[in-house]
């Protein structure tokens, strides 16, 4: 019923998607840290009366119009590409993702924009202690567009709170709470926020370390490392407890994903967690190029059904496990689920036939069907598997998703390290003379960069071919146009994101050159 | 509260939220239309720095509230959101890259390194302008016209001509709208120059462009008032939902709907006199009177194309595709829960309204542009 579209269109569709939102993801997250960094720095201002606080907080707060102002650029994009490029995806459950949008725009973008505002501008205008209060409403409203938009995200990724109706065939709200509170939204809006944190702490270090090699702005240098290491220390601690839990969420909810990030074809109990690994560069199967395993690897025993499901020999499900299924351990085989899937199909057109025929009480009988638990259960559960062609489509690119993991995850340790050792050292007042640590903390800026994109693709990538876990695959929510138009918008936003960010960051390295105003 | 309210009512309410935001946002396009008029009105750098200026702290608000409009259309009337979109692609994506160059040409224009010099981002501005108003006026106009569609049983959209809404300019109707719209903003952002800026000169200016830029707003707007009350509407039938043709029909709604038809000439009226006041009597208020006098305009307009059985987005290519507030909208679930949270919308306007005139309590002059730490 619902046509696949053409593969190109879909992988297109995807591709710009990907664009735009990774685009977005270069500035989000420094804006979600660093309006908190600010928040602190001008609360110090105003605590103890200093001048020096007030030049600190200006210095961060002009490159943080500079970032701000191409984030919001790149954010109407996105919004508006669920309408545009997947319009099937916005019909189908736009009763349920719209509203965290909409509430987005209510309470979250009036609030950063007014604000923000008076934070530029209203140094003069209103008093010391509004504008105080308008720097933290513009940080907490940052991050409450990052909760309502993680909210939509984490429903994608574990739908909940609604019910699939067959009259205007969509799924419809049933919990708002469900919605909003999901474990899944929940960990991905903590998670998320808080690699901001870390990244705008690891900025304020970088850039600070840079003047303190250059023998330039110490005093700011010093106190910027002091707030932005505490800040990156707690938040860091904090980053990976909750990327811990995300993986736990994840385990449990997207076995599929768990196992790409695992690299994990083989379930077993006691299974044992890759710490490092290489996947092999020829096939070991030679059908399908989804099937690579490792070439080396270092494995802690035990280590990985500890991490799922807090039991050192409690079964994980590998690649095998989920697509041939697995008896003793109870999972479904990819094949069954599509057979399930078709009949939901199936089912659903038949009662949209019974309705147009005017045959009220056969569709009737059908609808009441369709509703039955049983049916919701053991078929609609499945409804996306029913688009699904070949068992091997429900693989997502592993090894992509695998290094991503892995790289995000040894990286956020080294964050605790040198947020550890920047605040020893300026503590003890020796950090001019660790010229190795202030290099270090300038090239962990771009690293901050890495493992932040690097973990949407694990999301993002990792559930492929869902859009909607198990309900819509990304072909069934692709707007039907010709593939040109994508590549032509696909294109477009390259060329014109790309000329913007150069001309960002020349701006953001000439600011950092010319330092704070005198 | 909400819960015990009628599918049908909330359904009307959300259209009349959404009808509030078109027209806040229509009001809101001072920015883009004084954007228009920087090499016009600021004849010396220090006079164009001061527009460009006066406009930037406000660009946010223009920008929010499209986005915000685009989420409750989501939330309230999915259907429409991904009919439009999806199907009028090119227009949707021309409206949004003319935001995407505005969005970063105030920060950028003046700073040093800027790799694409000021005047290319001033140009930028001036291109949000443009197209921000003008094409989203012809897209409105698509409303009272209808646009090329159809769905189908799961309503999934199919476009019916391949420039996927651009086609909405072949339409003068359409286009009048669109031109009355990019008038309007320039008539609003001269009375903003006048009303916020301390500097004769560009007072003076600004009051001379006033005239010339009002009587093509007058020829525009009253061709499109005057074509809409003469043309056939897409009605709907409130018991089958068969949408028909209905001659007059939007000439019905104003007659039948005699509260919205007072809102629209209050509105009219308003957005004369604050011309009027201007330019004989010597106000600098002006801008208040035709703000809101455009504010009911366009909600008026809003009403008229979506309710008393009407379809606010008409398919010309296949009636029955059209969409009604009734057709399109969210579950009675979603649009409760929404409505709940629209509850809040009274208190963001209240602390927005109050920290804008404790921003604009000074008039902005030279003086103040030279000592600005944070300068556009
Ligand atoms: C500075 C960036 C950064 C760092 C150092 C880390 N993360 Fe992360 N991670 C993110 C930035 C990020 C992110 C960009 O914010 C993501 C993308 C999606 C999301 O919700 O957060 C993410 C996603 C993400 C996911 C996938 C969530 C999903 O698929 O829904 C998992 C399982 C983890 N992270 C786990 C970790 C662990 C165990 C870390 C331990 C050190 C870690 N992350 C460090
Ligand atoms: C800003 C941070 C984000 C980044 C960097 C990001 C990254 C990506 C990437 C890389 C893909 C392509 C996956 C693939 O095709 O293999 C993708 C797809 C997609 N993402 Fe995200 N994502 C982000 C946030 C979100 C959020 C918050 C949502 C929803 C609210 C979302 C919804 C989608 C959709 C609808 C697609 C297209 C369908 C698909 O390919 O699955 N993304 N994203
Ligand atoms: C893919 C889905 C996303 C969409 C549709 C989206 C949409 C938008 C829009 C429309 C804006 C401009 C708002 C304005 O007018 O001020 C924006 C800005 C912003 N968004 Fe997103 N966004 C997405 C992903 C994210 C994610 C994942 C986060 C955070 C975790 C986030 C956080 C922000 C923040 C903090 C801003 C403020 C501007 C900035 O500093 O970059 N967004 N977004």
């Amino acid at each position: 019923m619902i046509e696949i579209a053409d593969l190109s269109l879909v992988d297109w569709s995807r591709a710009q998607f990907a664009l735009t939102a990774m685009y977005h993801w270069i500035f989000v997250p420094l804006t979600l840290g660093i309006t908190f960094i600010i928040a602190f720095m001008e609360t110090l201002y105003v605590k103890t009366g200093k001048e020096e606080w007030k030049k600190i907080t200006k210095f961060w707060m002009t490159l943080f119009g500079i970032n701000f102002a191409i984030g919001v650029a790149t954010g109407i994009i996105l919004e508006f590409e669920f309408g545009t490029n997947w319009s099937n995806y916005s019909w189908f459950v736009g009763d349920i993702f719209g509203a965290p949008l909409a509430v987005e725009g209510i309470l979250a973008f009036f609030m950063e924009s007014t604000f923000i505002a008076i934070m530029f501008f209203g140094w003069k205008k209103v008093s010391k202690k509004m504008h105080l209060l308008a720097t933290w409403l513009t940080a907490i409203g940052a991050n409450l567009s990052a909760l309502w938009i993680l909210v939509a995200n984490g429903w994608m990724q574990k739908p909940v709170g609604m019910v699939f109706n067959p009259e205007t065939a969509r799924n419809e709200m049933q919990n708002f709470w469900d919605v909003l509170f999901s474990p899944t939204a929940i960990d991905k809006w903590l998670h998320a926020t808080s690699s901001g944190f870390v990244l705008a702490a690891i900025f304020v270090i970088g850039i600070s370390a840079w003047y303190i090699l250059k023998k330039r702005e110490i005093i700011l240098a010093k106190k910027s490392i002091l707030v932005a290491a505490i800040f990156g220390l707690l938040s860091s601690v904090y980053l990976i407890w909750t990327g811990d839990d995300s993986a736990r969420t994840i385990a449990n909810e997207q076995p599929m994903k768990f196992a790409a990030i695992e690299g994990l074809y083989n379930g077993s109990e006691g299974a044992g967690l890759v710490a490092m690994g290489v996947f092999s560069s020829t096939e070991t199967d030679p059908v399908n190029e989804n099937y690579k395993d490792f070439n080396i690897k270092i494995e802690i025993p035990n280590f990985l059904s500890y991490m799922a499901f807090l039991d050192w020999n409690a079964f994980v499900p590998g690649v095998h496990d989920l697509i041939n299924g697995n008896e003793k351990y109870g999972y479904m085989a990819a094949s069954e689920k599509i057979e399930r899937g078709k009949i939901a199909i199936q089912k659903l057109k038949e009662f949209k036939d019974a309705r147009k025929s005017g045959n009220t009480e056969a569709a009737e009988t059908m609808k009441t069907e369709i509703m039955s638990k049983d049916f919701q259960d053991n078929y609609f559960k499945y409804f996306g598997y029913g688009y699904i062609q070949n068992t091997d489509d429900l693989i997502p690119n592993i090894p992509l998703t695998f290094y991503s993991f892995h790289i995000m995850v040894a990286l956020g340790f080294l964050f605790v390290i040198l947020f550890i050792l920047a605040l020893l050292f300026v503590i003890k007042d020796s950090i001019a003379n660790k010229r190795w640590f202030l290099r270090f903390a300038i090239i962990s800026i771009p690293l901050a960069y890495v493992a932040s994109q690097a973990g949407w693709i694990v999301a993002e990538v990792g559930r492929q071919p869902w859009v909607i876990q198990d309900l819509m695959p990304t072909m069934a929510a692709v707007t039907r146009i010709n593939t040109g138009a994508v590549q032509t918008t696909f294109w477009l936003f390259a060329i014109i994101f790309t000329v913007l960010l150069i001309a960002e960051l020349k701006i953001m390295f000439r600011q950092i050159n010319i330092g704070p105003k005198h | 509260m909400f819960e015990n309210l009628s599918h049908l009512v909330l359904q009307q309410y959300w259209w009349i939220l959404i009808a509030i935001l078109g027209a806040l946002f229509v009001f809101l396009t001072f920015v883009q239309g004084g954007q228009t008029l920087i090499y016009s009105i600021g004849k010396t750098e220090n006079e164009k720095t001061m527009l460009i200026n006066t406009l930037g702290r406000k660009w946010e608000f223009t920008f929010t509230t499209l986005v915000t409009f685009g989420g409750a259309f989501f939330a309230s009337f999915p259907l429409f959101y991904a009919t439009s979109f999806g199907g009028a692609y090119w227009v949707w994506f021309a409206i949004l890259i003319a935001f995407v160059l505005q969005a970063v040409s105030y920060e950028y224009r003046k700073k040093p390194a800027n790799l694409l010099g000021t005047k290319t981002f001033e140009i930028f501005l001036v291109i949000n302008g443009l197209l921000g108003t003008i094409l989203v006026g012809t897209a409105v106009g698509t409303f009272f016209n209808g646009a090329q569609f159809s769905l189908n049983e799961l309503n999934q959209v199919d476009w019916q001509t391949p420039f996927r809404g651009l086609e909405a300019v072949l339409t003068l109707h359409n286009v009048a709208l669109g031109l009355t719209v990019f008038f309007l903003s320039r008539i609003l952002g001269l009375l903003y120059f006048i009303f916020t800026i301390d500097n004769e000169n560009i007072v003076a200016r600004s009051k001379k462009s006033l005239l010339y830029n009002t009587f093509p707003f007058l020829v525009f707007f009253l061709w499109f008032v005057i074509q809409l009350i003469l043309k056939e509407g897409f009605a709907v039938d409130p018991d089958t939902g068969e949408v028909f043709m209905e001659k007059f029909k939007y000439l019905h709604n104003v007659i039948q709907m005699p509260l919205n038809a007072l809102i629209l000439v209050v509105g009219v009226v308003g957005v004369l006199w604050g011309v009027i006041s201007t330019l004989f009597m010597k106000s600098l208020k002006g801008f208040w009177f035709t703000g809101a006098g455009t504010v009911l305009v366009v909600f008026a307009l809003f009403i008229i194309a979506g309710f008393n059985n009407t379809a606010f987005y008409p398919s010309a290519y296949d009636l029955q595709s059209s969409l009604t507030i009734q057709n399109a909208s969210s579950s009675h679930f979603t649009l409760t829960a929404m409505s709940y949270v629209s509850l809040m919308i009274p208190f963001v306007l209240a602390y927005i309204v109050y920290f804008w005139r404790a921003m604009n309590k000074k008039k902005l002059d030279e003086k103040e542009i030279t000592e600005e730490s944070h300068l556009y």
